[in-house]
């Protein structure tokens, strides 16, 4: 009898592992599909792309090696994108010093209208042209804007979906200040 | 754990209500199935030990003894429906607008019960943890009751005996008593049974005759075809079997298809759509009756390409053609096992634009000169000759007013417009022309020099769904199964009848899991002719 209690034990064990197993399995791929696809922590991912207001191509590991990254998501059909640019334009040249670069990524169709608006707004900081979309999809950037905040070891330090306002850009930049310059 | 020995010597598991062996109801059980104050037997699961009880519990046991509860089940059941509906109240957060901050949009939109339903996490009800976890727990339900009934049940109809406790067959339904009966009788009734197929044993002049316990199994079968439908459900979440995403493309593109880490291109050559011919007498009557363009194909020239070597995000990479053909409607386009389907087009971007400069005081408007706008590569500056020259001061694909500011929607030239500032030998400026589609709007109207469209390019863009599914099959099978089990339980009926010998006479006694009525007719049948009486239904009696 007790060998009988037994099988039953070690039955309803199996049976119960099974389905806990699958039960965690159905939980952590629903949490998986949630994730960031660049986390906070993780390498950025590198990327090359064409400058519009500068010469050649800009590299972040290769041309930003060291150096704290603001990589900011924009297009110029996007008001609040528009909106924090003269942000981002008052606190560079300060932080410039310090070692923290701005690379404005425009998601834009033509060079034309990134052009006419870097031009209208006296813009200093690299822009580049995200022509077909790639890095955004590679940053996992669906919605406009969207800034990563990248330590100078080139891991990620924040992620900012959404505008940002001039007291959050600053503290934001400030966090990835190099070492040395602080 | 105790086992209850019968008095026909048959030992039960705990729990059992009535005898496996001779259907004798067990005392100190009655109450699990109601028996105590009823005349009738609750025949459930043939009064079989569900659940059975154990002394040492541990945690493995409380786990399954909860599961195996059908009112547990019926609880998660409800709960679920009732997370359901309530996240069909508000929008889901998919549906939102896509640049607005979600706590502060349910706020605002819905006031207190909107913050209420945002914080309780029901804006994106279908992927929280715990509808998800109540969802598992109905698939753990599932198979924990059926595992729990299935096997009791299979024991006690395979331990029957044909001779029954007297207890047992007069507290059937379907009952009756006959005062001295002939042995030929209950042979002709036995006979007549075979003859409706029942399968008769025989034990001490006690006889059995059942058909159609086959039946009894249809649930569970039904349940395995559920569990079966679970997995595959379970398994969409992982890439491997299944990914779903949508590219759309533009005539002349090549674009990276989704969903392939980077590695697969789709260039679109052409999108076709085609319509039924007016002049055709087959269509003719019907396109009249429409009223407009019936499309009888949507097609996509298309070309796909891989990746060779290593680059990253931004570079162009080496391409090489692997694939080519066309996607149409239910015919997709293959790379491995990815198949890229037509789903969805929109005609008509535009992609070129032409434009001549004439004077405004031309009536044949004889070009001075003359442009080509590429949406896909625009110039900041055109050059026409002569002296004249065009600059592009603002572009807009799809244009829209703002607040009485000119901008753009997006980055599609759907609705180009432009101001273009003209520079000519004999000016000292220029002139700003103001173009969007069917209109050149001036602001000062003393221009001498106007610009107009001479030709438009267009260009058309199809809509292609991303689609990788290993899990057809699955269901397909998990849904034949679950039918098997339903047609099984529901065409087929477990019907028994016993004939119980008396010293004075016999006892009938007849049970069966559905439709009665034909049960009446087979004892009719079986008893036409005979002197045993046709049992009485209790239950209408009462």
């Amino acid at each position: 009898m007790s060998d009988k209690k037994q099988k039953r034990f070690i039955f309803r064990s199996i049976v119960l592992a099974i389905l806990l197993g699958a039960v965690v399995f159905a939980l952590v791929s629903n949490i998986m599909n949630d994730e960031e696809v660049v986390a906070v922590g993780e390498q950025a991912p590198p990327f090359e792309l064409e400058q519009v207001n500068g010469n050649g191509v800009l590299n972040l590991s290769e041309n930003l090696e060291g150096k704290g990254v603001m990589v900011n998501f924009w297009a110029t059909y996007c008001d609040p994108c528009k909106e924090e640019m003269p942000f981002m334009q008052s606190l560079y040249p300060e932080y410039k010093e310090k070692g923290v670069e701005i690379v404005a990524v425009s998601l834009d169709a033509t060079k034309l209208r990134i052009k006419n608006w870097i031009d209208n707004n006296h813009l200093t900081f690299p822009i580049v042209h995200d022509k077909s979309g790639a890095v955004m999809d590679t940053y996992g950037v669906f919605d406009l804007p969207a800034s990563f905040f990248i330590n100078p070891d080139g891991t990620v330090e924040r992620q900012v979906k959404g505008p940002l306002t001039l007291d959050r850009l600053e503290g934001y930049l400030d966090e990835i200040v190099p070492e040395s310059e602080k | 754990m105790e086992k209850i020995k019968c008095e026909c010597g048959h030992v039960n598991p705990e729990g059992t209500v009535l005898c496996e062996a001779c259907g004798k109801p067990i005392e100190r059980n009655q109450h699990i199935d109601g028996n105590e104050k009823n005349k009738l037997l609750n025949m459930r699961y043939e009064g079989s030990a569900r659940r059975s009880q154990t002394k040492n519990r541990n945690i493995v046991d409380k786990i399954w003894i909860f599961f195996s509860s059908v009112k547990v089940g019926v609880w998660l059941i409800v709960l679920t429906l009732i997370a359901s509906i309530i996240g069909t109240l508000l929008p889901q957060e998919m549906y939102i607008p896509q640049n607005v901050e979600p706590a502060q949009h349910y706020r605002d939109q819905y006031g207190l019960f909107g913050q209420i339903y945002y914080q309780m996490g029901f804006h994106n009800l279908y992927s929280s943890w715990w509808y998800i976890l109540l969802i598992a727990s109905i698939g753990v339900s599932l198979v924990i009751c059926s595992i729990d009934r299935f096997v009791p049940l299979y024991r006690a109809l395979k331990r029957q005996k044909p001779k029954r406790h007297s207890n047992f067959i007069r507290r059937q339904r379907l009952f009756g008593k006959t005062e001295a009966v002939k042995s030929e009788d209950i042979n002709k009734a036995v006979s007549r049974l075979k003859k409706k197929r029942y399968k008769i044993s025989e034990e001490n002049g006690h006889i059995l005759g059942e058909k159609g316990r086959f039946s009894r199994w249809g649930p569970y079968v039904n349940h395995i075809g559920l569990i079966i439908v679970l997995i595959a459900a379970l398994l969409r979440s992982m890439s491997t079997f299944y990914i779903e995403d949508y590219v759309w493309v533009r005539e002349g593109e090549t674009k990276v298809i989704p969903q392939t880490d980077g590695q697969y291109y789709i260039k679109n050559n052409d999108f076709l759509m085609d319509v039924y011919d007016e002049k055709d007498e087959r269509y003719a009557e019907a396109i009249e009756k429409t009223g407009e363009m019936i499309p009888s194909n949507y097609e996509t020239k298309a070309e796909i390409y891989e990746v060779k070597g290593e680059t990253i995000a931004g570079q162009d990479p080496e391409l090489t053609k692997i694939n080519e053909g066309e996607i149409r409607v239910n015919e997709p386009l293959k790379i491995d096992d990815i198949s890229l389907y037509q789903a969805s087009y929109q005609l008509n971007e535009f992609q070129k634009m032409s434009f001549k400069l004439h004077r405004s005081d031309d009536e044949d408007e004889t070009p001075l000169g003359e442009f080509t706008f590429d949406m896909s590569d625009p110039k900041k500056e055109y050059d026409l000759g002569n002296g004249y020259r065009v600059e592009v001061d603002e572009y807009y694909p799809e244009f829209f007013m703002d607040d009485g500011v000119p901008d753009t929607k997006s980055k599609y030239p759907k609705k180009p417009a432009f101001i273009f500032f003209v520079y000519g030998p004999d000016m000292e400026d220029y002139e700003v022309n103001f173009l969007t589609i069917g209109a050149n709007l001036n602001p000062h109207n003393n221009n001498q020099y106007k610009i107009s469209v001479t030709g438009v390019d267009m260009r058309d863009v199809t809509g292609l769904t991303v689609k990788r599914d290993h899990t057809i099959p699955l269901f397909i099978v998990g849904a034949i199964i679950f039918m098997l089990g339903v047609i099984q339980g529901m065409y087929w009926y477990h019907r028994r009848i016993w004939i119980h010998p008396k010293e004075e006479g016999v006892w009938i006694a007849a049970h069966t899991n559905k439709n009665w009525f034909g049960l009446k007719k087979d004892l009719e049948y079986s008893l036409e002719g005979t002197e045993i009486k046709i049992p009485d239904d209790q239950q209408e009696l009462k």
